[in-house]
């Protein structure tokens, strides 16, 4: 670590304290990999950083890569804050979350291929039963159906964090429709632009391929016998509010962008209304929810699907990514059995440790819990967006008390995770550079093979502090540098 | 896309020209033409007591709840162009974006009388500045075909108001032809078309109803009028029916001969039989012209 006679310039007053920093490192473990990204950030002055930084804020808010929030008449355009100090991973640290990153997916397919035919996991009673076929994103409907190259999860996100030891562990699996990876490659972009001395000959790995490979993996599952598969992107629409990613997906990829109304299911197959009339789409990447997908099938009420499309694809002559029934993975209780899943299929240790976590539905886990509630954090196993989370060392005693009784009420529908001391990075506040909690996020795309996009998407919160890192609650976004 | 960001531009046109007649002439009621040429006359008076430059000028420009107002109508334009942002170019979404970010920061400070000039010159360039990079920029397929066939329509659309307008401000009869006010007004309307160097070039020294009319609405080498835009319109719709993937389309024609027929009329002939008319019926059929776009191209239907 470098000595506090070492730091100077722009770090002279920065203290990581106890957190494990992603610039420095820590005492016992100093990163070295950023030996020249941090010389070259101390020669600069702040004022200089914030005039590049609010230049970045501006260039966001030009090319439109915001969240528009739509209210009666009125769209109001939000940049999610990009804060200008990349995050760097060494190469080291790379290969060992990549590695492990291709396990979890792996083993992610084989969990989902066997619970959609002959169940050995439940009928072996490694995992009870009625959490997945009881899990309300379980869909019977897919029993039976075999997927090209058992690859139900062809885009993966998943959250990592580092502990105070230097560890990644992994904090959720999200495979159903992660998204993100469109900030990836515009901050990439937009840092480049605004910082190329800090980049120069420093030996980064690149981010703009991910359309192709995307691309080339979505042709890989495709149904047998097509030469040029067509590929589509199926979104809901220019109200949803990652409307930017969905245009940003089809552009990489070079594929159309549709919305549900422009396809149609007719004589088997699925076409997409052109200004020439139909044409034969055989791949979706679709960024719709399961339930949204089908009204003949599922929700009556949606608009944003395409009627009988679940029945072609069952027929095995339209590919969807991600399959249909991926929700049951991703779910927080089933979290918690990663580790027995990843040994009951690969007879591997898993490369990432999950964070420590405790489930309320046993027994042993809800004693733990309401012993501890003080020290814990409770995640409610259905939420997404850091919502309905309790943080007990900051939680006040009634909200303690609120939670243990809701726990009480409804053991299956908690977890309880230690409060990891997320590692930090020098981030650019009003005040001067601080160090700020950060996640990150790598995407892996599986057709044929996994491949883990270098980096991903690197989530900071921005409040002093705060251990939410969530673009709803107040997060931004970091470049993730991955070293050759 | 192509329609709104050219209802823009001429929109700001119009009130800039207005501003100029309510100069020259005397009492409130000057505004008034603006608001009947846009059927909005009503609307206005829900929610303004007065038809005054500074209220049209707020109604037109940044009222949120006036449809009809630039700033929705700039709105419109760049949603359009979120829903097709993977189609076109990005300097074409960037401008776009930066242009709406701008009006919808106009506040009512911004649109003084003595600013609306400037005000109306910056809109007319940023919609300028849309067609310069889509010009330059816009791969040449499909959708830039239907970017053309749009901004035809709605440039013969906004030539008939521009000229609707002049009638509505104009001496009672035909017969005051040649007053000094009159050759003023006519002066006026023909700079603010953008027609006035080339109808000097053609007629150096006349100006009358006929020759004026005439040259915005049939000389083909001025590039708003009617002739003009419907001869580049159908250049445009058989660059689009070329397509390969289009070669199984069929284009009715009448709409499109409909309007042709009117394009072939002579300045005389339409001002002995009454120009309102003559400009209303251009508009009605541009509307069957693109409703028949539409539903050649968009609605086909399918066997569910």
């Amino acid at each position: 670590m470098a000595t506090a006679a070492e730091r100077h310039g722009l770090f002279s007053h920065y203290d990581p304290g106890v957190f494990y920093c992603e610039m420095f490192g820590s005492p016992s473990q100093p990163a070295h990999h950023t030996q020249e990204i941090r010389a070259r950030l101390q020669r600069m002055k702040p004022s200089a950083l914030r005039r590049r930084s609010r230049a970045s804020d501006r260039e966001l808010f030009n090319l439109g890569i915001t969240f528009t929030v739509y209210s009666d008449k009125n769209a109001i355009d939000r940049v999610l804050p990009f804060d200008v100090i990349p995050r760097v991973i060494s190469a080291g640290d790379w290969a060992h979350i990549e590695s492990g990153c291709k396990q979890r997916v792996a083993a992610l397919n084989e969990f989902l291929h066997d619970v959609y035919h002959e169940q050995r996991i439940l009928n072996d009673g490694v995992i009870p039963r009625e959490l997945v076929v009881g899990n309300a994103n379980y869909r019977a409907e897919m029993v039976g159906l075999d997927l090209p190259f058992k690859a139900y999860v062809n885009i993966c996100g998943i959250d990592l964090v580092r502990d105070a030891e230097g560890v990644f562990r992994v904090l959720e699996d999200n495979a159903r429709t992660p998204s993100g990876v469109s900030y990836v490659v515009e901050n990439r972009k937009l840092m480049l632009r605004a910082f190329p001395d800090l980049a120069d000959r420093i030996g980064l790995r690149q981010v703009s391929n991910y359309g192709m490979k995307l691309r080339s993996a979505l042709a890989e599952i495709a149904p047998a016998g097509i030469e040029q598969p067509n590929i589509v992107l199926l979104s809901p629409g220019v109200f949803n509010s990652a409307y930017f990613e969905h245009v940003f997906l089809a552009r990489e990829m070079g594929v159309p962008l549709v919305e549900g109304r422009d396809l149609i299911v007719d004589a088997g197959h699925v076409y997409m209304k052109t200004t020439g009339g139909l044409i034969r789409v055989d791949v979706i990447y679709r960024r719709i929810d399961d339930d949204f997908l089908d009204p003949d099938r599922f929700n009556a009420e949606s608009l944003l699907g395409v009627r009988g499309i679940f029945s072609i694809y069952r027929a095995g002559k339209v590919a969807l990514a991600n399959a249909v029934g991926t929700g049951v993975a991703d779910d927080k209780a089933l979290y918690a059995y990663m580790p027995r899943i990843i040994r009951y299929y690969l007879s591997e240790d898993p490369i990432l440790e999950n964070v420590e976590t405790h489930l309320c539905r046993e027994p042993d886990g809800l004693a733990f819990t309401l012993e501890h509630l003080e020290e814990l954090v409770v995640k409610p196993v259905g939420e997404s967006g850091g919502y309905g989370v309790v943080v007990g060392p900051k939680a006040s005693k009634i909200e303690i008390e609120e939670c243990r009784a809701r726990i009480k009420e409804q053991p299956e529908n908690y977890i309880s995770q230690p409060v990891v001391g997320l590692s930090v990075c020098p981030t650019l506040i009003d005040s001067g550079i601080e160090p700020r909690h950060v996640d990150l996020r790598p995407y892996i795309i599986t057709g044929r093979e996994s491949w883990v996009l270098p980096g991903g998407l690197t989530r900071v919160a921005l409040r002093r502090g705060s251990l939410v890192v969530n673009s709803s609650q107040g997060g931004g976004t970091k470049d993730t540098w991955v070293l050759e | 896309m192509a329609r709104y960001v050219e209802r823009a531009e001429n929109l700001a046109r119009i009130l800039d020209i207005n501003e100029t007649f309510a100069r020259d002439a005397q009492g409130e009621n000057d505004w008034l033409p603006v608001l009947r040429l846009n059927c909005d006359e009503e609307r206005f008076l829900e929610r303004y007591r007065r038809v005054e430059a500074g209220n049209v000028v707020r109604f037109y420009i940044i009222d949120e709840r006036n449809p009809n107002s630039i700033r929705r109508i700039v709105h419109a334009a760049r949603e359009n162009a979120r829903s097709i942002r993977h189609l076109i170019s990005l300097e074409t979404w960037v401008q776009l974006n930066v242009f709406y970010n701008w009006v919808r920061g106009l506040n009512s400070r911004n649109l003084r009388l003595t600013e609306l000039s400037r005000v109306c010159a910056q809109i007319k360039e940023g919609c300028q500045l849309h067609y310069g990079i889509a010009n330059g920029t816009l791969y040449r397929d499909q959708v830039w075909s239907f970017y053309r066939l749009g901004t035809y329509i709605e440039l013969c659309n906004q030539t008939t108001r521009l000229l609707d307008i002049k009638y509505h401000s104009l001496l009672p009869s035909w017969r005051d032809v040649g007053t000094p006010i009159d050759v003023a007004q006519w002066n006026a309307l023909l700079r603010y078309a953008a027609a006035y160097h080339g109808y000097r070039r053609v007629f150096p020294h006349q100006m009358t109803p006929t020759t004026v009319a005439g040259f915005i609405l049939f000389n083909p080498r001025f590039p708003r009028s009617i002739t003009h835009c419907v001869r580049e319109f159908k250049a445009a719709l058989g660059h689009l029916l070329a397509n390969e993937e289009l070669r199984h389309v069929e284009f009715p024609r009448a709409a499109l001969d409909a309007l042709e027929a009117l394009a072939a009329r002579t300045p005389e002939d339409v001002i002995g039989t009454g120009l309102h008319e003559f400009l209303d019926d251009v508009q009605v059929k541009l509307n069957a012209l693109s409703t028949q776009i539409t539903a050649t191209f968009f609605l086909a239907r399918y066997a569910a």
